[in-house]
C-alpha cells in the first residue's frame, strides 16, 4: 500500500523541516490561531472541548513535576512532524498503513501529502502516527456567517469523515512554485516559501527551510544544536526521523521529549 | 368433476398425444425459423440499450448551457498583438488570471467598435451597468485540484492549444454541458460516452501536434495529468497537482 513518489535522478531536491526552540516559546498560541486561519481549519462554537477541536499546530505545556520553587513550564508547538522514516524503503507511519493511498511521502520535497477527496475516514493513519498529529473531521466545517468570505480559496476545506493534518503549509509552495517558473528559476529562495505558523510566532521561536540546504538558517540552527547537544527531535527513539527539530537547553524537557525512562531501557538509535 | 369424466379426460389427452407423436415428423420444417426469435430480440434488446446508454443518457445526464455572449476568439486573434496571453496573462506574482473580467473587455469595447449584435449585448448588459460576464469555464476543476499554468506554459513551454485545443481559433462559443449530479463540466468528464476511440482515453497519449488540432478538450481527468506526467518524468506525488 505504499506510495513513495520523487526518486528521479536528476532533479534538484529539497527536505523542507522545522527548528522550534523552546526556550523561545511563550505558548502565547498564535502559531495555532495562524494556522487555522491560513488553512481554513473550521472551529466549533465551544473549543473548550480538546477532544473535538481540530488542530493541525498544536501547543502542548508541560512542567517538570516539582514544587516551587523548583517549577518549570515549557510550552511545546506541534506540527506534523513530516517523518522521513530510515532505510531504502522508508516508513513513514502513516503512509505506510494508508489502505487508500491517500497520503504520500514526496521524496522532492519531504512533504507528507494529506488528499481529503481520497480519504475514506478510516482513521488507520491517527491511530499510526504516534505524535496525535492527524485530526478527523467529525462534523461537516462550517463558520459563523460572513466568515466564509475569509477563507482562503488556495487551501481546500475538508469534509465530514475524512483525515486533516498539517501540510507544512504546502500551498504557499505551490505558489511559491508558481512565482519561480514564472521567472524561469527552478529553485525556490528561503524567502519564498515560509509557513504561517513561523510567520506568526512574536518570538521567533519557530525557523522554517530547507534541512539540506547548508545556506537555510534552519540548516545552520540544526547542526550547531546538535553540537552543543541541545537539538532533538520528539520520540526520537521510535525510528520515525521526524523533520521537526527543538531546540531546548533544559536537561529534563529534552528528556520528556523523548519519554526518558530512566534506567529501564536504552533509547533505539538508528544509524 | 366426477371420476369417470376424470378418467375420459386423461383417456382423451393420451390419445391426442399419440397423434401429435404421429404427426411429428412432418411438423419439423416449419419449427427450423424459431431458434433465431431469441438472437433477434436480444439484438433488439441490445441495440436500444446502446440507443439508451449512447445517445439517451448523456442527453439527461448533461445539461446544456450557452454562454453569456458568443464570442469569437478568431476575430480577437487577429486584432492582439501576443496571442492568447492578450487577454489570459499571467500576474505578476506567476498565478495566472484564468477567464479576463470586464474591465479587460472595456478597455476596447469602452464604447461599440462595430456593428456586431452580439458586441451591443456587451455593452449594453455588462460594460455600461459594470455588470461582471458571467462567462462559464468550460474546464474549471474540482476544489481539490491544483493546477499551475505557470508550470506548463512557462517552465515546461506546452502550448495552450495542447490541453484546450484550438478554442482560440473558434468562431463561436460552443455550447457548454454540465453534469448535473456532480455539477463540472462535460470537459473534465470527458466527451466519448463510449470511452473508446481518440476523442477519449488516447487523449493525452496523442502527441502535441495530433491534440493541438482537435477542436476542444476530450478529457482532462486526473488519469490524463498523471499520464502526461509519467511520460514525460515528471513528478506525480499527490501534493504536485492536489491542495
Amino acid at each position: 500500500m505504499k506510495e513513495e513518489h520523487g526518486h528521479r535522478p536528476g532533479k534538484k531536491t529539497y527536505k523542507y523541516g522545522m527548528v522550534i526552540d523552546l526556550d523561545k516559546c511563550t505558548g502565547c498560541g498564535a502559531c495555532m490561531v495562524a494556522c487555522m486561519a491560513e488553512n481554513n481549519i473550521s472551529f466549533r462554537k465551544d473549543e473548550t472541548n480538546k477532544l473535538v477541536s481540530n488542530f493541525w499546530m498544536r501547543v502542548y505545556k508541560i512542567t517538570n513535576g516539582r514544587s516551587f520553587p523548583d517549577t518549570d513550564v515549557c510550552y511545546i508547538p506541534r506540527p506534523c512532524m513530516h517523518c522521513e522514516g530510515h532505510g531504502h524503503h522508508h516508513h513513514t507511519p502513516c503512509v505506510s498503513v494508508c489502505p487508500a493511498c491517500a497520503t504520500d511521502y514526496d521524496h522532492e520535497t519531504g512533504i507528507v501529502s494529506q488528499i481529503y477527496t481520497r480519504c475514506f475516514g478510516c482513521r488507520y493513519c491517527m491511530a499510526a502516527c504516534p505524535y496525535h498529529a492527524r485530526v478527523f473531521n467529525w462534523w461537516d466545517p462550517s463558520w459563523p456567517k460572513g466568515m466564509e468570505k475569509y477563507l482562503s480559496p488556495d487551501v481546500s476545506p475538508r469534509m465530514r469523515g475524512v483525515v486533516e493534518k498539517c501540510t507544512f503549509c504546502h500551498h504557499r509552495l505551490q505558489r511559491a512554485r508558481n512565482k519561480t517558473y514564472s521567472e524561469g528559476r527552478r529553485e525556490i529562495r528561503e524567502d519564498e516559501y515560509q509557513t504561517a505558523c513561523t510567520q506568526a510566532c512574536p518570538a521567533g521561536a519557530i525557523t522554517f527551510g530547507d534541512l539540506k540546504n547548508p545556506e537555510h538558517k534552519v540548516h545552520k540552527l540544526v547542526e550547531e544544536g546538535k553540537k552543543k547537544k541541545i537539538a532533538f527531535r520528539l520520540l526520537e527513539k521510535l525510528g520515525t526521523n521526524p523533520k521537526v527539530y527543538y531546540v531546548s537547553t533544559k536537561d529534563w524537557v529534552q528528556k520528556a521529549a523523548d519519554v526518558y525512562l530512566g534506567e529501564e531501557g536504552k533509547p533505539v538509535t538508528h544509524a | 368433476m366426477s371420476t369417470t369424466e376424470e378418467k375420459e379426460k386423461t383417456v382423451a389427452e393420451g390419445e391426442q398425444e399419440t397423434a401429435e407423436h404421429a404427426a411429428a415428423p412432418e411438423q419439423l420444417e416449419p419449427v427450423t425459423w424459431r431458434f433465431l426469435i431469441p438472437i433477434v430480440l436480444f439484438g433488439v434488446g441490445f441495440v436500444v440499450s446502446l440507443f439508451i446508454g449512447w445517445v439517451i443518457f448523456p442527453k439527461i445526464i448533461y445539461c446544456e448551457k450557452h454562454q453569456p455572449i458568443d464570442f469569437s476568439h478568431s476575430v480577437h486573434q487577429e486584432a492582439v498583438d501576443e496571442g492568447c496571453e492578450s487577454c489570459h496573462f499571467f500576474r505578476e506574482d506567476g498565478s495566472f488570471s484564468g477567464i479576463p473580467k470586464l474591465e479587460n473587455c472595456a478597455e476596447c469595447h469602452e464604447e461599440a467598435m462595430g456593428e456586431n449584435p452580439e458586441e451591443a449585448k456587451l455593452i449594453e448588459k455588462y460594460v455600461e451597468p459594470g455588470k461582471e460576464i458571467p462567462w462559464l469555464t468550460y474546464a474549471s476543476q474540482p476544489d481539490c485540484v491544483f493546477f499551475s499554468h505557470a508550470a506548463h506554459i512557462k517552465m515546461a513551454e506546452l502550448e495552450c492549444a495542447a490541453c484546450h485545443g484550438r478554442i482560440g481559433d473558434s468562431d463561436h462559443t460552443r455550447p457548454y454541458q454540465c453534469n448535473i449530479l456532480t455539477g463540472y463540466s462535460r470537459d473534465i468528464w470527458g466527451w466519448n460516452i463510449a470511452g473508446m476511440g481518440k476523442n477519449a482515453w488516447d487523449w493525452m497519449k496523442m502527441d502535441d501536434s495530433a491534440r493541438m488540432k482537435m477542436d476542444r478538450p476530450a478529457r482532462m481527468k486526473m488519469d490524463d495529468c498523471g499520464d502526461c506526467h509519467e511520460k514525460r518524468g515528471t513528478s506525480n506525488a499527490c501534493f504536485v497537482c492536489h491542495k
